[in-house]
């Protein structure tokens, strides 16, 4: 597999340097990812240097699915599946779990801290608007106070 | 005591808290310290809504923001620093009940509407406020939240890094 010794590579190199990742604003998701480097990006990068694990990303993006399901899907045997599905578990990109004779496949926790950053940005979003309502509030107030009267409708 | 957190008495600070309640719904609370009809005039008239909607400590700013705060009414904010880089919210009020509930969607997606719904619940002179938001879709929350779009990213970053690679390396082609 020439493509994950690259990345092996490259994720050497980046455990000396910072990973020259831009995600625009969302500091938050790069924290979490840099929490994974150099290993856990590493492997990141592996499974996803593939044409068929990323379909399986954004397949189990829109819903869980079985092993057996995926292997349809892509038109691929149950064991050539398995090989795939496993890389992405390694990466942390997804998590099984076999419930009798089926496994089913859902995105891992990669998505759930993903989805905890992106709370705190919108609690932080919230609380700094309130924040600023907090003074205009204040301010009808004392209005409403040196006015001596209540507000209408 | 509901307000915590903060070391200068003068400037007690009270806590918003966001809970994901389904799937689809997330819920936004916090208390004002006065009274509902105050806290509702500041959701309603747009002079006092701008004053507060965009939070310099964000380094947002509004390039616009109207609202036409009645059943029917429809509302549209801009943000960013000029016209080139903008990103506009719209939609329409659905409920206005003085002093108590707003409701009003937000058109501005792809998956269609998300509903929200703010309740300000007076007691002992402060208000409660609660805000909740009802999306589309699962997959509209997930659009939310940025895990299609990091993904998205994410793949393009990684034919960036191949390209560059590959230059770097000089490209044997077969």
């Amino acid at each position: 597999m020439p493509h994950v010794s690259r990345f092996r590579d490259l994720g050497q190199a980046q455990s000396q340097a910072p990973p020259p990742l831009a995600f625009g604003d969302q500091c938050l998701i790069l924290n979490h990812m840099v929490q994974y480097a150099p290993t856990r990006l590493d492997d990141s990068f592996a499974a996803l240097s593939d044409a068929t694990r990323r379909g399986v990303l954004e397949q189990l993006g829109r819903s869980d699915a079985s092993i057996t399901n995926l292997a349809e899907k892509f038109h691929m045997t149950l064991t050539g599946m398995k090989k795939h599905v496993g890389v992405l578990e390694e990466a942390g990109l997804v998590t099984t779990e076999k419930v009798g004779r089926v496994r089913t496949c859902k995105l891992g926790p990669r998505r759930l801290e993903q989805e905890t950053a992106w709370l705190e940005r919108y609690r932080r979003l919230w609380d700094a608007r309130f924040d600023e309502l907090d003074k205009v509030v204040d301010e009808l107030k004392r209005k409403e106070k040196n006015n001596g009267r209540t507000t209408r409708e | 005591m509901d307000a915590l957190r903060e070391s200068d008495p003068a400037q007690m600070k009270n806590r918003t808290t966001v809970e994901r309640t389904s799937e689809r719904e997330f819920v936004v609370r916090r208390t004002f310290n006065a009274p509902a009809h105050l806290v509702f005039e500041a959701w309603t008239k747009p002079e006092l809504l701008k004053l507060w909607w965009a939070p310099k400590s964000l380094g947002m700013s509004l390039l616009s923001c109207e609202a036409d705060v009645r059943v029917g009414g429809t509302y549209r904010f801009v943000f960013g620093h000029d016209a080139s880089k903008s990103m506009a919210f719209f939609g329409r009020y659905l409920e206005v009940t003085p002093h108590s509930r707003l409701v009003w969607t937000n058109e501005e997606g792809d998956g269609g509407e998300a509903v929200t719904t703010v309740t300000f619940d007076e007691k002992g002179g402060k208000t409660l406020l609660v805000l909740h938001e009802r999306h589309p879709s699962k997959e509209a929350v997930d659009d939310a939240i940025g895990f299609g779009e990091g993904l998205r990213e994410t793949f393009e970053q990684l034919d960036e890094l191949l390209v560059t690679l590959a230059a770097s390396s000089g490209r044997k082609d077969k």
